[in-house]
């Protein structure tokens, strides 16, 4: 049955899906996979998210950016609630979200999380398999660095979490 | 009126332990940040850095809803005195070299990946979220310290001298991650804390086998330093919390 809460949040959803990553800008929240949850109670909505990483300092900022986006389309009461469980995965990464991270010049994670994989990261510059891992830590909590041995680049690796 | 916290007199003080520790190291790492040896190492570290100080937010943060309206977790940080702090005393301690810095994160990194692995079944929902979403971070945690140390210990005569200086250096203070505080004790019996002689053998097993593959000797403690989760510590603390607390006690409530 369709009601009009439905509608609404249906709604919301499809205002959530322009706000973007602020590190990784090609990103929505919904590619992302950080949106558990939107709830209308009353008049108020509830957005309820879940952080990638525990310190990632994005998280504050995609608070604020959901914030801006619901006032920007009419809504007035607007609650963000954080929940740390079930952890967020990078399994939860929509493929579509995969396939934007690519063409971005980012290598997607690749298997399931929880495993470390150094061996077969697809360079995303010149798409060869021939990539060796610089570090496990890059530019951001979710990033590993690599060069490709191929085309002599180095690239970002979204890493399995 | 609000209804009293059910072991808030006990989860209080093991939680502001749990992000008391956390946050001294991460404080500690970050002071690598622009003297790392190489750009990808310096950013490694801060990235851990980072790791630890987020770990330690969500348990402030916790820990403040369980104290009331009155605290939140900058309080926390920021506007204790050393003698409220409850970190491991080997988290306070100078960084000294690179040898003896990776050393500490590879003790603690994998003391941390059998800790959380215990509390993530914790009868406490937030304390076990905390846990199972940190032991994902704390596995590249102990994979980077991991392979430093075997690096190092099994690489020129004077690295190899360098790493066993370091295991000297912290020999005394690994004891303490294993000794239960009152408060530990009795939230065992709610099944909410670890008890932390169920993981000392595995912890130094892991130690073991590092240690096997870096060709390093592990030194015992004849005089371990405990006392960090009784609020007991050395002058390192004083020093950090100086420079760490300056910006809040100058301009109190200032906010970016």
């Amino acid at each position: 049955m369709i009601t009009i809460q439905s509608i609404s949040v249906k709604k919301i959803w499809n205002i959530l899906e322009t706000v973007c990553d602020p590190e990784v800008p090609v990103l929505t929240l919904t590619d992302l996979g950080i949106v558990r949850d939107v709830k209308i109670i009353d008049e108020t909505v509830e957005v309820i998210i879940t952080p990638t990483y525990t310190g990632c300092p994005a998280m504050d900022m995609i608070a604020m950016n959901i914030r801006l986006a619901l006032i920007e389309n009419g809504y007035a009461n607007i609650k963000i609630t954080s929940v740390l469980s079930p952890a967020w995965t990078t399994d939860w990464m929509t493929e579509t979200g995969k396939q934007k991270l690519h063409e971005y010049g980012i290598a997607p994670p690749k298997g399931n999380a929880n495993t470390i994989i150094e061996d077969g990261i697809e360079c995303p510059q010149c798409h060869s398999l021939n990539t060796t891992i610089i570090s496990e830590f890059g530019s951001t909590a979710c990033k590993a660095l690599f060069k490709c041995n191929d085309c002599k680049e180095p690239f970002d690796y979204f890493k399995c979490y | 009126m609000q209804q009293p916290i059910p072991n808030s007199q006990f989860l209080i003080p093991y939680c502001l332990h749990l992000a008391d520790t956390t946050l001294i190291l991460s404080h500690r790492n970050s002071e690598w940040c622009g003297h790392g040896p190489i750009l990808e190492q310096d950013i490694a570290l801060t990235n851990i850095a980072l790791d630890l100080l987020g770990q330690a937010r969500n348990l402030y943060q916790y820990a403040a809803t369980l104290m009331g309206d009155e605290f939140d977790e900058d309080k926390l940080a920021y506007l204790r005195n050393p003698s409220e702090f409850k970190n491991h005393l080997i988290t306070e301690r100078p960084n000294e070299d690179w040898a003896v810095t990776v050393l500490r994160q590879f003790y603690f990194s994998s003391f941390q990946h059998y800790f959380y692995s215990e509390l993530k079944n914790s009868s406490d929902k937030q304390l076990a979220a905390i846990a199972n979403k940190s032991l994902k971070e704390v596995a590249y945690h102990l994979r980077w310290s991991s392979e430093w140390v075997i690096r190092l210990g099994d690489g020129t005569t004077e690295s190899n001298a360098k790493m066993q200086n370091a295991v000297e250096v912290l020999k005394d203070y690994t004891d303490e991650f294993f000794v239960m505080s009152n408060e530990e004790i009795e939230l065992l019996q709610q099944a909410i804390s670890v008890d932390l002689s169920t993981i000392k053998n595995n912890w130094q097993q892991k130690i073991n086998e590092v240690f096997a593959e870096a060709t390093l000797q592990f030194l015992y403690s004849t005089q371990p330093k405990i006392g960090g989760k009784l609020c007991q510590h050395t002058q390192y603390l004083t020093d950090l919390l100086v420079d760490m607390q300056v910006l809040q006690r100058t301009y109190p409530n200032s906010v970016w």
